[in-house]
Parts: C-alpha cells; structure tokens; sequence
C-alpha cells in the first residue's frame, strides 16, 4: 500500500511516521501533486497557524491537489480545521471541503483552559474509523481552535462546549485529537484508516 | 470529561534513568526507552525524560534516545535538561519529542519561553520550577535546586505563563523525595492565578497524595518517579483508586 503524507510548512510530523511504521506502512512525506494523487491513501497532519499554512499551500498548489483527491485523506489537529471553510485563526479561508467555520475557544470559567491539552472522551462515534469501539475511548488533544458540531461531525468531545473530535464527508476523513499520540486507541483509528 | 494525567519521570545519566532522594544520591533503576514502554502499556498519560547528563557526548547519547522513544512510545513525552537555547529545542522536536522542559536557563534569560512559544507552540513549551519554600515565602532555585534565585515562584509561574508557556511543571524542593505529598497549598494557589495547566511534582509517596494534589492542589497533571520506578505504586491500581475517589482519569 502507498501511503503518503503531505508536506507542507505545518511541522511535527516525526510522531506519525513513526506510527505508520509501527503499523508496518513506510509513508512517504512529499509534495509531488502527482506522488499524492497516485497513493493509496493520504496523511494530512500538522501543528501550526491556519493562515501561514494556507497560505504555504496555496503558494505551492496543494489546496487544488487536496480538493481533488478522491482516495481516503486523514487531516489531523491541524488539518482537521485546514479542511473547514474559515478559520478565525489569522481570520483565513481554508479548503472548504467541511462547509463549516473553525473557531477558538472562549473560556467561560477559570479551569477552563486554553489550549484544551490532554486525554479527553470520544462520544458519538460515528465513522469507519471509529469501527471496533464499543465504549467511550480516550485520545490525545491539544488545540486552541475548534469545529463546532455540523453534518459532518464523526466524533464529540466536550471542552467547554461539545465540539468535533472527528468529521468525515465521502472521503476526507479528520481528527481533532492525535490518533498517533492516542495510545492503542490511536493505533485502532489508524488501522482503520488504512483498512479503508 | 478531560482526565488528570499521570505522568511517570525518568531522570536520564549517560542512557540510563536515575533517581535522586533531595536532588541527590542517584541510585540506578534501569533502560528509559523500556521503561518508558511497561509505562505506556500500564496506562502512563505521558512521560518526562530529564537529561541530567553534563557532557557534550552525554547530550548526544540523550538525543539519540529521543529518537527511540519516538519510534517505540504512542503517548506525548516531555524532554528537558540541558537546554539553552532555540537550537537545543529544534534538535529535541526533531528527534521526536512532543515538549520541552526549560527551567534554570529561563531563569537567566526569561525571553526564550517567548522564544519556543513563537518559534514553535505554546504547546510545547513546559516551564519547569523547583521552589523552595522558608520563612520568606517560596523562592526559586537554579541548576537542579543548587543556586537560589531573587525570584519568587508564585511571580515568576505568572510571569511564565504571560511570555507564552504552555504548562507549569513545579516541583517542590521541601517535598521532594519525602513522600509525605505534594505542596498542595503552593499548587492550589498557582492553579488559581494562572491560565495553563500545572503539573504537581516532588512528595508523591502513596495513592493519597495523587488524590490531594488534584482535589486540594487543583492540579490538572501529577509527576513521580520513585514510586513507580521502585514499584511502589502501580499506575492502574493507582488510576482505580483515583476513578473510586471521583477523579476523571483515563482508562
């Protein structure tokens, strides 16, 4: 199987290679619009501000060769919210694949605190992804920015208000959460990802 | 609901993990990436690794057991030890770290937190205090709890979390090694003032004292190292009792 990542400007990519590994898959981090659109699937993950990566990837054309992709694409944290239409982050549209805006956490009390970083509840799960789950699961988030619920909700979480964890429209597949750095839970949605 | 995270710390000399009783008399207990590993698969939320290794090569044994954690470990970990500047973050993040651990260095040049944070995240940045508390209040300490600061820890966990930190690791230096708790009162009072997470470190000696650090201390994370390196305490017994006391934690 290909798997490939995208390359763009938004980093910490190190811990989802290696989790592909694990999984026995050797990604391949490029961005070649022909190398992404001939693999099988396609990794989609970062950390980092909205409108630099937009603009990063509009300068490099890969908005186009994201929305045209027609295997299963997995955005991740930052890539979740890349694929909305606007983010409130730099104020920027993004890919509009999930017709929905990205917008930051407002804290109603003082133990609320923002970024939402650590190991929070999936609800709701309703993807491919999820496939297996039988009971309320853990995963890994930190993030200051969120999607609201929408048609295109796969998974909730609650911080501070119920947001989504996961989305999911014909192929574009997304997490807010790190499956990579979600334990065997994590391992479980990447399987499935890659079982797709 | 979001759960309160047990992070073991593995104190790392020339490859292997150590752990000092009061900052002193290191006593071995063992390979870091495989503890690292019974760790995660026990139900560790995370993990800190400190370099406490002074010498260059030292450094680069330590970088190059980051590298193999991030290939074996599926958790978030936290380095620190021994970083200075930009570039000592940019080699750690690169060899697969999630944060880093700054402490004495902020102390003398409190701009690189807002140097890390603007470079590469809040997220990533973990400012880590050892105060100790006398007649004059809590004072901040440098060069593993050696040399005493101007700095007062409740101004400076503040002044931290302003230049951009992303969470306030505090370890107790009356507490330390003791295993009677954690300062409680201090964490309290920094949960309170402060808008990011802190994370309680130095007294952990029984399951009671997790409890108290997150129901007195308001601690949103709990650090130990002896207790579990020595087995004195098990991570899922611990995260049973604490689900039984009302606490969220992960299963």
């Amino acid at each position: 199987m290909k798997v490939a990542i995208v390359k763009y400007n938004a980093g910490n990519i190190y811990s989802v290679i290696h989790a592909l590994k694990r999984l026995g898959v050797e990604p391949v981090l490029t961005d070649d619009p022909a190398l992404l659109a001939s693999a099988d699937k396609v990794l989609f993950p970062g950390q980092g501000e909205a409108s630099n990566a937009m603009h990063y990837l509009r300068e490099h054309r890969l908005d186009e060769v994201i929305r045209s992709l027609r295997q299963p694409l997995l955005g991740i944290c930052i890539g979740q919210q890349l694929l909305c239409r606007h983010s409130e982050e730099g104020d920027v549209d993004c890919l509009g694949i999930f017709d929905t805006e990205v917008r930051r956490f407002q804290p109603t009390r003082h133990e609320d605190k923002v970024p939402h970083m650590g190991w929070n509840t999936l609800h709701d799960t309703r993807s491919m992804l999820f496939k297996g789950f039988t009971e309320e699961e853990y995963a890994y988030f930190v993030h200051s920015y969120y999607v609201p619920l929408c048609p295109e909700t796969a998974a909730t979480t609650d911080y501070i208000l119920p947001f989504s964890a996961a989305m999911q429209r014909d192929n574009f597949y997304a997490t807010q959460f790190h499956p990579e750095k979600s334990g065997s839970v994590g391992e479980r949605i990447l399987k499935n990802f890659l079982e797709l | 609901m979001l759960a309160k995270r047990i992070i073991p710390c593995l104190d790392v000399k020339d490859g292997m993990t150590v752990k000092g009783t009061n900052f002193v008399n290191l006593r071995q207990a063992g390979d870091p990436v495989e503890l690292g590993r019974t760790y995660s698969m026990q139900g560790a939320d995370e993990l800190v690794f400190l370099d406490i290794t002074a010498s260059h090569e030292g450094r680069k044994t330590f970088t190059d057991m980051v590298q193999r954690v991030a290939a074996t470990l599926s958790i978030p970990f936290t380095v620190g030890g021994g970083i200075n500047e930009l570039k000592d973050v940019e080699r750690l993040l690169s060899a697969g770290a999630d944060k880093v651990s700054i402490n004495s260095a902020a102390l003398r040049r409190p701009e690189l937190i807002d140097e890390i944070a603007s470079h590469f995240g809040s997220q990533v940045c973990v400012v880590a205090i050892d105060a100790r508390q006398d007649e004059n209040g809590w004072t901040c300490y440098m060069n593993g709890g050696r040399i005493p600061t101007e700095r007062n820890l409740f101004d400076w966990a503040k002044e931290a979390n302003e230049r951009g930190a992303g969470e306030i690791l505090f370890t107790s230096m009356n507490h330390d090694g003791v295993k009677t708790g954690f300062a409680n009162e201090a964490l309290n009072r920094l949960a309170s003032t402060l808008t990011i997470p802190v994370i309680a470190s130095g007294g952990a000696g029984a399951k009671e004292h997790f409890r108290d650090a997150f129901l007195q201390g308001h601690a949103d994370a709990a650090l130990a190292a002896s207790v579990f390196h020595f087995g004195e305490i098990s991570i899922p017994d611990l995260k049973e009792y604490l689900r039984g006391e009302g606490i969220s934690v992960r299963r």
